[in-house]
């Protein structure tokens, strides 16, 4: 379906299914398990690190051949600290709220891998405006994973969504879907569920390379 | 000269089925269901019925959905339903016993592979999962024979209050009068299940007895009193867990030297949880705790076959 398609318009929709940051290619694990408990928190915490995640895109595209390929961890480290800076100081001034549930968590967007692996894979190889595309498609993606877990966690977990009581399920909140524990039972679910949609099948040849008891096992590879 | 039949080994042959050792522990469980429909009330009876279906429902469904050969016939659903039960209280309500169900089943045994894949007990995973979820209805003890009164008297578990430990308050423990869990009561019917299920050879003492005499040395010598040993042994899911948890056959070591180790490991969780802990009760976390280790525990207490040369460590 992607033939007829420009290039960029291919950036902008990716990450939203097929290459999903958080369901597909597992990045960004610590936000999406820790902020999830609230579907509010979920979007604020996407929006966030789009913003971020834009600003960094682009920056990093545009200096891509200025920075040296040795430095560049701690250049895009900059680069991204400055925006968070930036977004931090904003959410503080005018969404206070939204400041205190994030938390810790909004500084450590700075060391959110989707960034990183967006700019060390994406925009430190790609042109300013298919960098923002892939931002915004990753941001999105990210957005509506967040979205998505902290809606199943917030309903199920508290009987709220969007901080409105739902008449059945406040009356017996099941506590155990907004504990840590229940982040990984949700999300291990909407991974499974993205797996089943994008029709992808487990890898066939497992071998020994990748098995942790393949030393002490004596029979190589007789376990398939 | 024809009954001369020459061939390979093995020649001892064991037609044992699954359904067959599922049935057994069903028969084992039965002197402790008694006793809690006798302390509890007719309750009881629809609570593990709503488990025992459930349980069966969802592994058919389960394995209708993933295009699996069906395996209801082993029976090993009713087993974890009738558990499960067993570790529920009596007040609790029907629709958190078939959520209890669901996380056995679906979450804990099928999406793992089924029977014998599963990594954790999916009875006590279920628990653990309820205890957390619905705390409050999860600890709604009810004191023995409240269905003679008029009203529900609550009461807390002997976990709850301890300190009184003279003779006949461990007797009334021994019998199983007191609050808890359905099955956790009566040690004295968990007991006879255990030994019967030993003494068929269904079940190994390696494990039970070393989490039971683990925790109860471990409880005296804290608190240089014999009675508070028997007492923390007495009281709580200790005779339950140690029985028909830690004895499951797919999470918990196979050599004889690996189930010493995870009994060992589960008393002294249980005693940390119960004396350190939020929680008042440790024996279900233990039990989950140790069914994580259980596969290091195997891979330290392997049998080396006889006469067998050290492997070569770097063949590969």
């Amino acid at each position: 379906m992607a033939e007829n398609k420009t290039p960029l318009v291919k950036e902008l929709t990716k990450g939203i299914l097929k290459e999903n940051p958080t369901l597909v290619m597992l990045l960004g694990m610590c936000p999406t398990l820790a902020v999830t408990t609230q579907a509010m928190n979920g979007i604020g915490m996407g929006l966030v690190t789009t913003f971020v995640l834009l600003g960094s895109n682009i920056v990093i595209s545009a200096l891509r051949k200025v920075i040296p390929d040795k430095v560049r961890i701690p250049a895009f480290i900059v680069i991204i600290a400055s925006f968070v800076t930036l977004i931090g100081f904003l959410l503080e001034g005018f969404v206070p709220s939204l400041y205190d549930s994030l938390g810790i968590y909004l500084t450590l967007i700075t060391v959110n891998c989707i960034i990183f692996g967006r700019a060390e894979m994406f925009a430190s190889k790609n042109g300013i405006v298919a960098s923002a595309c892939d931002a915004i498609g990753m941001g999105l993606g990210f957005t509506m994973a967040l979205f998505l877990m902290g809606s199943i966690r917030e309903i199920i977990g508290s009987g709220k969504w969007m901080g409105l009581e739902i008449p059945v399920l406040s009356n017996n909140p099941m506590l155990l879907f907004i504990m840590p524990a229940g982040g990984f039972f949700t999300l291990g679910m909407i991974i499974a569920a993205v797996n089943k949609l994008t029709n992808k099948k487990p890898p066939q040849e497992l071998g020994c390379s990748g098995c942790p008891h393949a030393e002490s096992c004596g029979k190589a590879g007789d376990c398939q | 000269m024809n009954k001369l039949i020459v061939s390979p080994s093995p020649h001892d042959e064991n037609y044992v089925k699954t359904h067959t050792i599922m049935l057994q522990v069903i028969m084992a469980l039965m002197p402790a269901l008694g006793v809690a429909i006798y302390i509890f009330g007719p309750r009881v009876l629809p609570l593990t019925a709503v488990c025992v279906g459930s349980c069966i429902f969802f592994e058919y469904v389960c394995r209708k959905l993933m295009k699996r050969d069906n395996t209801i016939g082993d029976m090993s659903a009713v087993v974890t339903g009738v558990i499960l039960a067993m570790n529920l209280p009596v007040t609790l309500p029907y629709w958190m016993a078939v959520i209890g169900s669901f996380v056995a089943i679906v979450i804990v045994k099928q999406l793992f592979g089924g029977i014998g894949q599963n990594f954790a007990n999916p009875a006590i995973t279920a628990r653990i999962v309820l205890m957390v979820s619905f705390p409050s209805a999860m600890t709604n003890w009810v004191a023995p024979f409240w269905y003679r009164t008029a009203d529900a008297v609550s009461c807390a578990t002997p976990i709850g209050l301890s300190g009184t430990t003279d003779e006949a308050r461990l007797i009334d423990l021994f019998h199983g009068k007191c609050g808890g869990c359905l099955g956790e009561t009566c040690a004295l019917a968990l007991l006879l299940g255990g030994l019967y299920l030993a003494a068929r050879k269904i079940i190994s003492l390696a494990a039970p007895l070393s989490f039971i005499g683990s925790l109860f040395l471990l409880s005296a010598l804290c608190n240089d009193s014999f009675y508070y040993g028997l007492y923390e042994i007495l009281a709580g899911g200790v005779f339950l867990g140690a029985f028909f948890m830690a004895t499951d056959y797919a999470t918990t070591p196979i050599t004889q030297k690996g189930k010493i180790v995870f009994g060992l490991g589960c008393g002294i969780i249980t005693f940390i949880i119960r004396h350190f802990g939020s929680y008042p009760e440790g024996v279900s976390f233990s039990i989950l705790l140790m069914n994580v280790l259980t596969p290091y525990i195997e891979e330290l207490t392997r049998n080396k076959p006889f006469g067998a040369k050290e492997v070569q460590k770097n063949e590969g």
